[in-house]
């Protein structure tokens, strides 16, 4: 089993941004074919997680590993969708353009890009109903538009690992259906996933593995063992009370339960 | 009898009488000639400097040059050409890495590195003009205006003993040549890391490299540029050229062709213009390029305030 190197392996991975420590010691393996959400609260470093894996921020201490070999190695098998804010949008290229990006390596750098690589871009689209848009420019799109491109853009990758940052938020209905959509048909490929959440309502509907952050690494593993109220507070602290609600339906905490929690606060 | 503030358009003066004879239509076509170079080189380049959110890069760079022309011809003790050429993309890289380091290393924000790093490159230009280089014939003020009207005066080059023309045409022709094919070849790495540098990475560029590539780009443009038409018209065709054609189009290829006929416009209206008016060619053409912006905005389809005014774009769609 040991063959192939796991997808993405951390290790002791710790980072700060001017002196200000953003992640202690996380210790993390991503095995093939799974689909895992990272959630934790408002400046708990999931992007910085995201980012570090990637190389662009600098770690202090540990490693990280994507296919056994070092981030700079074996970037052509990560497909990165990063957050909707990071590029900007009023740039002169179309759809299109933005999703043959995502084949310029396959196309090569230097030859003109293919009736392969153009249909495959067109495929791309399609996947997230995005095609009737393929020629207008980027900035002409709504919010959700413009995550189904990034979407889009990734896939026309064809990686082996994907990392998202964040691609649920402030998105339609609509986009986000597409979007889980073809996340649970990537998995079903055998790729692997690592994707940043912010919604606690859906994410023990769409993932089947959880990380839970918060500086350090809270928990990981399977939803069903992870999403436990326990551990979301443990990660959340404090401000879990907002969510205590969305949590206890998901989590499928029962009536007496919280009464027995009244109690215990009461004494 | 007192000149009037603007002088009578006179059509046969303007137009005719500049190549009415073999030797005016060489002495002008050189200098329309040697602004479309420039405006050409520098708009290709400058679409990628714009949408890379540099625009001042370009106003840096050419003023961050001033203290390695200084020191070439401290060095050298002369003006000799190559030494002065090379003393001056050396420095204007310098200024551009500088920039780049104080913007990622310090707490200072981008446009206050910009400033801070730019004027005290030509500050300390200046400084070494005026402690030794009183004879360098260096004149901090030609270097910021230029004067395109005197590229025919200035000497021939000659390969093998054949003349092939002034000297400042043919490198400025070398340049553009050079732009054209280094925008085209590396197009994509460019346009990748111009709109998103963690793609750009992902896909196994090297971003700093590229960026580097581009900056002696700018650098060499500028270099060969300025001394003919200074840096005031650098500077605005660097930004002009596809800041217009981005009201008309929202494609990178598009924009960067439209550069060929904006530098015929602005070339042969700058040169009209200054016939007429008897004043600077270079400052005719940036006058020109700026008319041109102006009518972009109000007709192009893209967000200029026709669009914007649902009320005036009916008035228009009738008429």
């Amino acid at each position: 089993m040991t063959d192939t190197p796991s997808p993405l392996e951390i290790h002791d991975l710790t980072v700060s941004y001017q002196r200000k420590p953003v992640l202690y010691g996380i210790d993390l393996v991503v095995g093939e074919g799974s689909l895992v959400g990272v959630i934790g609260p408002n400046g708990a470093g999931k992007s910085t997680l995201i980012k570090s894996i990637m190389g662009m921020i600098p770690h202090n201490g540990g490693w990280v590993k994507i296919f056994g070999k070092p981030p700079g190695k074996s970037c052509s098998r990560v497909g990165y969708v990063p957050q909707r804010e990071s590029v900007d949008w009023d740039f002169p290229v179309s759809v299109l353009d933005v999703v043959l990006m995502g084949r310029y390596n396959h196309a090569g750098w230097f030859r003109r890009v293919g009736k392969k690589d153009r249909r495959i871009a067109c495929e791309c689209l399609e996947k997230v109903n995005m095609l009737p848009f393929a020629d207008r420019q980027i900035g002409k799109l709504s919010g959700g538009q413009q995550q189904r491109v990034f979407l889009a853009r990734a896939l026309a990758q064809e990686s082996d690992l994907y990392l998202m940052d964040e691609p649920f938020a402030g998105v339609d209905a609509v986009t986000e259906k597409a979007i889980i959509e073809v996340l649970r048909e990537l998995k079903s490929q055998g790729k692997s996933l690592v994707v940043v959440h912010h919604d606690l309502s859906t994410a023990r509907e769409y993932f089947d593995q959880l990380v839970l952050l918060n500086m350090r690494l809270i928990a990981v593993g399977k939803v069903e063992d992870t999403f436990t109220r326990d551990l979301l507070q443990k990660t959340y602290g404090g401000r879990l009370t907002i969510f205590t609600e969305v949590a206890d339906q998901s989590a499928g905490i029962r009536e007496y339960d919280k009464e027995r929690r009244s109690v215990s606060s009461m004494e | 009898m007192k000149e009037p503030f603007i002088r009578d358009f006179d059509p046969i003066d303007t137009f005719v009488t500049p190549w009415a004879t073999a030797a005016d239509a060489a002495w002008n076509g050189q200098i329309v000639l040697m602004g479309f170079l420039v405006c050409l080189s520098c708009g290709l380049v400058g679409a990628f400097i714009v949408v890379r959110r540099l625009a001042l890069m370009g106003d840096a760079i050419s003023h961050g040059i001033l203290p390695g022309l200084a020191l070439a011809f401290i060095v050298m003790q002369s003006r000799a050409l190559l030494p002065m050429f090379f003393g001056a993309c050396l420095a204007g890289l310098l200024c551009s890495a500088c920039i780049e380091w104080l913007q990622r290393k310090s707490i200072l924000k981008p446009d206050a590195a910009l400033g801070l790093t730019f004027t005290s490159f030509f500050a300390l230009g200046v400084l070494l003009i005026s402690l030794h280089g009183s004879n360098a014939h260096i004149d901090p003020d030609c270097l910021l205006y230029g004067e395109i009207g005197l590229i025919p005066l200035a000497e021939n080059l000659s390969i093998a003993g054949f003349d092939i023309g002034s000297r400042p045409l043919i490198s400025m022709l070398a340049i553009t040549i050079l732009v054209i094919l280094a925008l085209t070849i590396f197009y994509r790495q460019l346009l990748v890391s111009s709109f998103d540098l963690t793609l750009a990475k992902t896909l196994g560029l090297r971003i700093n490299l590229i960026h580097f590539g581009l900056m002696l780009l700018l650098a060499l443009t500028i270099v060969s540029a300025f001394e003919a038409v200074g840096v005031i018209l650098v500077v605005s065709m660097l930004i002009f050229p596809s800041v217009t054609a981005a009201f008309f189009f929202t494609r990178m290829p598009v924009i960067l062709l439209c550069s060929i006929p904006l530098s015929v416009i602005y070339s042969c209206g700058g040169f009209f213009l200054a016939r007429w008016l008897d004043c600077s060619i270079a400052g005719a053409m940036v006058v020109v390029a700026f008319l041109c912006f102006v009518c972009a905005w109000v007709i192009g389809s893209q967000g200029g305030p026709l669009q914007r005014a649902p009320h005036l774009r009916r008035v228009v769609a009738e008429s």
